[in-house]
């Protein structure tokens, strides 16, 4: 990417004309501010920059980004955001996706984009319904929701985007929760630098069909003793006190009281966000209040070969190799005869 | 060699392989056509393979064939009927019953004429007495017993030994046109060489058949072919998918492009991708996608990326990604993508050939949905299609929808090598960066088309999307922009007509007849005609490769006939087409759909019913 000494942007930077059509009271607001914000801080050429998005609510993003913007059609942002990638690697590529539009219509294209490996940064509005259509249950909804859909409440498994951004060889899952500006932008940084496919689920309220539906853990009185924000290095302790912490009980993950039963912070387990056997990373994506504080933060963060890489790569291996360096050179290559 | 009692000179013959899935039929009948060519023959290829991998064999519904048609003349068409079939077992014989030339000859392997293959094939005791072909020129021969016994002294298992069967077939094919073995050989130590009994072994077998059809001398007559009297230049055998494959490799390279193919595995179209998947070292970025969605949206991406790319597929594929071709449509991008028919509707006739996709590609989209729609004619002629419809998606910044079929995929022909300093410069309508405010869909003058402005370059930052824009870009549901906005895509694509050639007529211009085709059916439709006119027909034949938009000409040229007729492989979809396009005429319609092309005997005899007015 460009030097990054002499770009000097703020958010209004990435402000384009567009009039921002959400809802008052929208979690997607918060997102886009704290998004342009990170940007601006980002040290990158801003014509670099291009947002990909699906259909949806969240995918209206990009007409709001003053950047190289796509607005697909519902569920490919992920195809459509590799094929940006891989035809100009130069490029950092933002997806702007939802719950509907990544993990149902669109779940195909994200297992596999999340397979390869494909340097982009998927954000992932996760307000567990349906906002555009006004009100129907979607992928990530809890069982019994009642909606228009389900009127007697859902009686299908929601989807956990950690647990299958882990089972379909992740190597990067963060969380953060729409306004909680600060650690969004520091979530979205850590997806920014990352190298590969960085899938950033955002806790989104939407005001209108499902407001208050992450409630229990985003409610300011409770919060900080029903969420804990990881960090990589960093022992997992939560708890307005600063006084709870996660142990390896077994093989399960079980909150203790520091202080109780003698436990001292000691005895936590330290973050490793860079270790590649998945095992604690997926524990930690599936905590769920009540049972265990809810996980925000970088949970998961390895490093491994992309697929955008491994494909210049392999390129320059063959290139190398070949006798063909031209059309010209492959029309006449193998078997020809001439006619006098 | 050994001396020959009797020689035939022909000009034209038809050679037919035949035998199980598992038989190397295909392999057989390339390694044939490609000796021919390198004799100078002229000549046309086509495969003709069960859908399964391995149908239960000795079934004919296993049966896999290869035909090639070789001359000293022009050849247009693989060959109605053949002269010689070749047949590995009853199967094969009960597959080509029907459609052998009087007086061809049969050679077959009289060890796989066994009562439990026999049963298989679906006769009861004798194949040539059952199917009433037992006057045709048979020749027996126990190629089993005979390849087990060349290669008995070799340290070769079972299994390989009788897979050397089918080079035995060949060595025979090859004594009864005097060929030169050396371009074989040469192959299978190429294929074998790092194992060399193998490779050993196929030779000695391939020899043992030209010797033992030497010896027995039952295959006489043998026929000599002249070479054909071919422009000069270099050639080479192509087949359809490669030629597309490589029309779109010039595109690139002429317009200074990466090339990107997103796509996703599918009967027939599969060889384009795997035939780019190989060219890294002419930086081709292929991309073999989780379905056929993500074929056409990688190929979108890339496109908006500044990539030339395209996507390649099959009718049931092309049924998957219509929305994201809408998408292509609204964001006026760059896009081609091919559809190699194939018998439909649904999965159909997976490894068949096919012309029904036309309709869906004119018109199988949601709202008022514009693209270019062209058609090739011969394998080879599918390079220069390839090259056209990126030529105008780049030019015009537009999807084009490029339709060949199983037929054009699968057959070969020699074709003579272009230099790419004589091919077309492609040009390509960047948007470049100014104090002006970048307008994303801001029209050429002339052409229409929207500029091309690629992410990375900075002050050209734009959105598209499949919402409805205004000239800036901002979404807009506004009635009357919406309106302009349909109008101008159409527009768009109908003043590419000035670039499309005029109809050519073959014949003379006010002919009783016009035989009208499209697509793939050029060759057989080329031969019936120039075949009629020689028997003193007044005939005339005129063919469309551009199909949307259509020839400025077309008017013109309808006028000037007494009837028309369009044969197509489908059920009438570009007859419906035209009469929509030029309701003063009487469009009369000749069909067929079978999965197989037209043989030239069916155009020949339905034109001289219209002719004579039956």
């Amino acid at each position: 990417m460009a030097d990054t000494n002499t770009l000097q942007y703020t958010a209004k930077d990435f402000k384009s004309d567009q009039e921002v059509r959400w809802c008052p009271g929208c979690g997607d607001h918060g997102i886009l501010a704290s998004l342009q914000k990170t940007l601006a801080d980002m040290g990158v050429p801003k014509e670099k920059y291009v947002f990909v998005s699906g259909i949806g609510c969240s995918s209206r993003l990009p007409y709001y980004m003053n950047t190289y913007g796509f607005h697909g059609i519902h569920g490919r942002a992920a195809a459509i955001a590799t094929g940006v990638k891989i035809a100009n690697p130069d490029l950092m590529v933002w997806e702007m996706t939802g719950d509907g539009d990544a993990l149902a219509i669109g779940g195909n294209h994200f297992i596999h984009a999340v397979r390869r490996n494909i340097d982009i940064k998927i954000l992932l509005f996760n307000n567990e319904i349906y906002g555009l259509t006004k009100g129907q249950y979607s992928p990530t909804s809890q069982r019994g929701l009642v909606t228009k859909t389900s009127p007697f409440g859902t009686i299908e498994e929601p989807f956990k985007v950690g647990e299958l951004t882990i089972g379909a060889h992740g190597r990067f899952f963060a969380r953060t929760v729409d306004y909680n500006l600060q650690l969004s932008g520091e979530v979205y940084r850590e997806a920014g630098i990352f190298k590969g496919t960085a899938v950033v689920e955002v806790i989104q309220n939407c005001v209108i069909f499902n407001d208050g539906v992450h409630e229990a853990i985003t409610n300011k009185e409770f919060r900080d003793d029903r969420t804990i924000v990881l960090r990589h290095g960093q022992p997992m302790i939560f708890g307005k006190e600063h006084d709870r912490g996660l142990i390896l009980d077994g093989i399960k993950l079980k909150v203790v009281k520091i202080g109780e039963n003698g436990i001292t912070e000691k005895d936590l387990l330290v973050h490793d966000a860079e270790e590649a056997n998945p095992g604690i990373h997926y524990m930690l994506a599936g905590m769920q209040y009540p049972d265990y504080p809810f996980a925000l933060g970088v949970i998961r963060a390895v490093k491994s070969q992309t697929y955008d890489d491994a494909m210049i790569e392999q390129h320059k291996q063959v290139q190398s190799a070949s006798k063909i360096r031209s059309v010209d050179d492959l029309l006449m290559s193998g078997s020809t005869w001439e006619v006098e | 060699m050994g001396k020959r009692s009797k020689v035939i000179e022909r000009d034209a013959v038809v050679i037919r392989f035949s035998g199980d899935s598992g038989d190397g039929m295909q392999l057989t009948g390339t390694l044939f056509s490609n000796t021919s060519a390198l004799f100078g023959h002229d000549l046309s290829t086509f495969p003709d393979y069960p859908a399964e991998i391995r149908a239960p064999q000795g079934t004919v519904g296993g049966v896999s064939g290869f035909q090639v048609h070789i001359g000293h003349k022009q050849i247009n068409t693989p060959g109605d009927y053949p002269d010689i079939l070749v047949a590995m077992n009853p199967a094969a014989i009960r597959a080509n019953a029907g459609w052998l030339k009087p007086g061809a000859t049969i050679i077959y392997d009289t060890d796989s004429f066994t009562e439990k293959n026999i049963q298989r094939a679906g006769y009861k005791q004798d194949p040539f007495a059952e199917d009433k072909i037992e006057t045709l020129n048979l020749i027996g021969a126990p190629i089993t017993t005979l390849v087990k016994e060349t290669l008995k002294d070799l340290d070769i298992d079972p299994k390989t030994v009788l897979r050397t069967k089918n080079m035995f077939a060949l060595g025979m094919v090859y004594w009864l046109f005097d060929s030169q073995l050396d371009y074989t050989e040469k192959f299978i130590d190429d294929k074998f060489g790092k194992k060399p009994v193998v490779a050993e072994a196929n030779s000695m077998v391939l020899r043992a058949g030209y010797y033992y059809a030497e010896t027995i001398e039952a295959l006489t007559p043998s026929y000599r072919v002249l070479p054909a009297p071919i422009a000069k230049g270099v050639y080479r055998n192509i087949n359809g998918n490669q030629a597309t494959a490589w029309g779109f490799l010039a595109a690139a390279e002429k317009a200074g492009l990466k090339l990107f193919i997103g796509s996703y595995p599918i009967t027939p179209a599969t060889g384009i991708l795997e035939e780019l998947a190989l060219r890294k070292d002419l930086g081709v970025k292929s991309l073999q996608c989780e379905d056929e969605i993500a074929g056409i949206c990688t190929a979108i991406g890339a496109s908006y990326a500044g990539n030339l790319a395209v996507t390649t597929t099959s009718g049931p594929g092309l049924a998957l990604k219509s929305e994201a071709l809408n998408l292509a449509v609204m964001t006026e991008l760059p896009l081609v993508v091919v559809d190699v028919q194939r018998g439909g509707p649904s999965t159909g006739l997976p490894t068949k050939t096919e012309q029904a996709d036309l309709w869906q590609a004119l018109y199988g989209r949601n709202g008022e949905s514009p693209v270019v729609v062209i058609a090739a004619g011969t394998p080879s002629d599918c390079f220069h299609f390839a090259f056209e419809s990126a030529k105008i998606a780049v030019e015009h910044m537009t999807p084009v929808l490029l339709l060949t079929d199983s037929y054009l995929a699968n057959g070969s022909e020699p074709w003579k090598i272009p230099s790419m300093k004589d091919l077309p410069a492609v040009k390509v309508p960047f948007a470049v960066s100014d104090d002006k405010e970048f307008l994303a869909y801001e029209r050429d003058p002339e052409t229409l088309a929207r500029k091309w402005a690629i992410p990375g370059t900075p002050g050209l930052e734009h959105r598209v999307g499949g919402l409805e824009k205004t000239k800036k870009g901002s979404v807009s549901y506004t009635p009357e922009n919406h309106e302009y906005m349909v109008r101008m895509r159409e527009e768009k694509v109908e003043r590419i007509q000035s670039e499309v050639p005029d109809l050519k007529i073959t014949g003379d211009k006010n002919a009783d007849l016009l035989v009208i085709g499209w697509g793939s059916s050029y060759g057989h439709i080329l031969t019936a005609v120039t075949e009629l006119k020689e028997e003193g027909y007044t005939v005339a034949a005129t063919h469309f490769n551009y199909i949307r938009p259509l020839p400025k000409n077309c008017e013109e040229v309808f006028s000037g006939f007494k009837k028309l007729v369009v044969c197509e492989l489908n059920n009438g979809q570009f007859a419906n087409y035209l009469r929509m396009k030029y309701q003063k005429f009487t469009f009369t319609q000749y069909n067929k759909i079978q999965g197989l092309p037209f043989t030239v005997r069916e155009i020949k005899d339905h034109c001289i019913t219209l002719l004579e007015g039956k």
